[in-house]
């Protein structure tokens, strides 16, 4: 009894000195429960034969009939193989550009010059998913596509691009490499920034070229820049900017652009199976939770840097 | 960063190649922005023959005239600035006590609140949950709807956190001394110091909303309160299928391009103006901060 009079009295006199914190802390905290963790209470209609009527709380348990459907669907499965082969393709051939850039302006002597190219490349990130569709669909338009006036040029025939479903994930991964290469570099170059000068200075006594510097000082040097960013890039695998498909794709484009998001938007929000649309985004969530989880353990594991 | 002095002779073509290349990549980046704009100014039999690459054709400005003279172009307008700026107000007015609050190591369960704001960032309920919860909080088809879920997220409040705990305890202390309680050694010394890190959490934010789009058209159905991404998005995907629109422009000194490309134009030009604020922060790479908790 007198212990616990103590805590309490403690706990009153922590409050009475600290009571601003807390006030501080509530909006967030408030903001957190609404916005986030409620919507986590509503993901039991993955479970659940949902209807408007009955409410989330009044709809009855169904248990793992959701998920049958959807591993019974084809155009689930499609949507799944689809987002690992466009994120796998995306880190393929997106992750190397940045280290790449971000080489190629370590070699830059001139500032001026240097800082206008970067000025210049890092543009396209602040721009939005709609404006560059609205280019993409432009510059790839069958009649009046610069694409296809330059195809005509050298006598080849008119390509409807965004129809064909072969020409989907390249226009999709291309114009991502062209919106996120640049600023993505950023990252690289403060690595490169953090290189020990006396390395470079030692080369140079040695009569090393500035080729040989960068295979041997720079690229070693930021390789654990470049491994935590390869795991961060793993550990979201199942992200695949899913707000560029949904303005890019068409219906006769499915076959190659439809990913898991794109096809929890049409099967959850267009068609109102807000149910079986909530099983496929547990389903993605999970996925992505054990990835991002494993990512940090292997990162924590191999360069003694966990992510969080 | 640059080895200026560490240069010999025999790496001038290496260097000379280099700086070719990344000017070309440079090059082709802008390409498309200067295509789009001359697209906007070519006249719309022009734009329809293919005849636009690099300059404008026909000269014209009938496809701003055409796009200008729209209501709901500046309706749209209108919504994306009150979104913008009501939405970064709001995520400042969140995210800054709550930083500060989740940065002070008297905070009780600090260990615990921390952990349940970085576990949003691997965990998420997805779309149709986050749908339903804001139809059920009555917040579909309103401003207010717009501005407060999107106020805030993990990441820029680790970011800030970050930052705040990162400001050596001796600044706080000597305000201490004075007498300043929690809401003061706030205003009076983590914010004046934390200017940077605000500054980068503001553009974050000012650019997230201006751009934002996907759950702009989820959520808002009338035409009235819809940002200009959407109304943007509108011309783009629909109007170019449009038979009603198509009709209008036989004859028409514009075409769907030349609109199209119009729009675009117009909407980045502020992100255009804002940009060099941005690039000034962003080069310091304070957003680094966020990568490492």
């Amino acid at each position: 009894m007198e212990h616990r009079t103590t805590r309490l009295n403690r706990i009153a006199d922590h409050l009475r000195a600290n009571w601003q914190i807390y006030v501080l802390l509530a909006p967030t905290i408030i903001w957190f429960i609404v916005f986030l963790y409620r919507p986590m209470y509503g993901l039991q209609i993955a479970f659940k034969d949902y209807s408007v009527f009955r409410g989330i709380d009044g709809s009855p348990w169904i248990g793992f009939e959701h998920f049958h459907t959807l591993f019974g669907s084809d155009q689930f499965i499609r949507a799944l193989k689809n987002t690992v082969i466009i994120s796998m393709l995306t880190l393929l051939f997106g992750f190397p550009m940045p280290i790449i850039l971000a080489l190629m302006f370590n070699e830059v002597l001139n500032q001026t010059y240097k800082k206008t190219v970067q000025t210049v490349v890092y543009l396209p990130h602040f721009i939005s998913t709609v404006i560059i569709s609205g280019i993409v669909i432009t510059a790839f338009s069958p009649s009046s596509g610069v694409v296809n006036t330059v195809l005509d040029w050298f006598g080849f025939d008119k390509i409807y691009f965004l129809t064909k479903p072969e020409w989907f994930r390249p226009i999709f991964i291309g114009s991502g490499i062209w919106q996120e290469a640049g600023f993505s570099s950023i990252v690289f170059l403060a690595a490169i920034a953090g290189v020990n000068p006396s390395l470079y200075e030692s080369a140079v006594v040695d009569g090393a070229s500035r080729w040989q510097m960068m295979w041997k000082i720079t690229i070693p040097s930021i390789m654990p820049t470049i491994i935590i960013m390869l795991i961060i890039r793993i550990g979201n695998l199942l992200e695949v900017g899913f707000e560029m498909i949904i303005l890019l794709y068409q219906p006769a484009t499915y076959q190659t652009a439809d990913v898991v998001n794109t096809y929890i938007y049409r099967q959850g929000l267009q068609v109102g199976q807000y149910d079986l649309a909530a099983a496929a985004g547990l389903f993605n969530a999970v996925v992505a939770f054990v990835l991002v989880m494993t990512a940090n353990t292997i990162s924590k594991r191999y360069s003694r840097t966990s992510l969080w | 960063m640059a080895n200026m002095n560490l240069y010999s002779r025999g790496d001038k073509g290496f260097v000379i190649a280099n700086m070719i290349l990344i000017g070309l990549f440079a090059l082709s980046t802008l390409y498309p922005f200067i295509y789009i704009a001359s697209m906007s100014l070519s006249s719309g039999f022009a734009a329809q023959a293919g005849t636009v690459v690099l300059t404008p054709v026909d000269l014209t400005v009938a496809a701003y005239g055409k796009v200008l003279s729209e209501p709901q172009f500046w309706i749209s307008y209108r919504n994306t600035f009150i979104y913008t700026i009501g939405g970064t107000v709001m995520s400042l007015i969140i995210i800054i006590p709550g930083a500060y609050a989740l940065s002070r190591p008297q905070l009780y369960g600090r260990r615990f609140w921390n952990l349940m704001v970085a576990f949003t960032m691997w965990f998420n309920a997805g779309l149709i949950p986050f749908f339903l919860n804001m139809r059920d909080l009555h917040l579909l088809d309103s401003y207010f709807g717009i501005i407060i879920a999107f106020a805030c997220n993990a990441f820029n409040i680790i970011l800030l956190r970050n930052f705040f705990e990162s400001i050596p305890s001796s600044f706080e202390e000597a305000a201490r001394m004075d007498g300043a309680n929690d809401f003061q050694v706030l205003r009076k010394v983590y914010v004046p110091l934390s200017k940077p890190a605000i500054a980068t959490v503001t553009l974050f934010c000012i650019v997230a909303r201006w751009n934002g789009f996907f759950w702009a058209m989820v959520l808002l159905q009338d035409e009235n309160k819809i940002p200009l991404q959407v109304y943007l998005r509108h011309v783009i995907t629909e109007l170019s299928d449009d038979e009603q629109f198509a009709a209008t422009l036989i004859d028409a000194p514009y075409s769907v391009d030349t609109v199209t490309a119009a729009i675009v134009v117009c909407s980045i030009i502020p992100v255009l103006l804002i940009y060099p604020f941005v690039q000034k922060y962003f080069n310091k790479g304070i957003l680094l901060g966020g990568v490492k908790e």
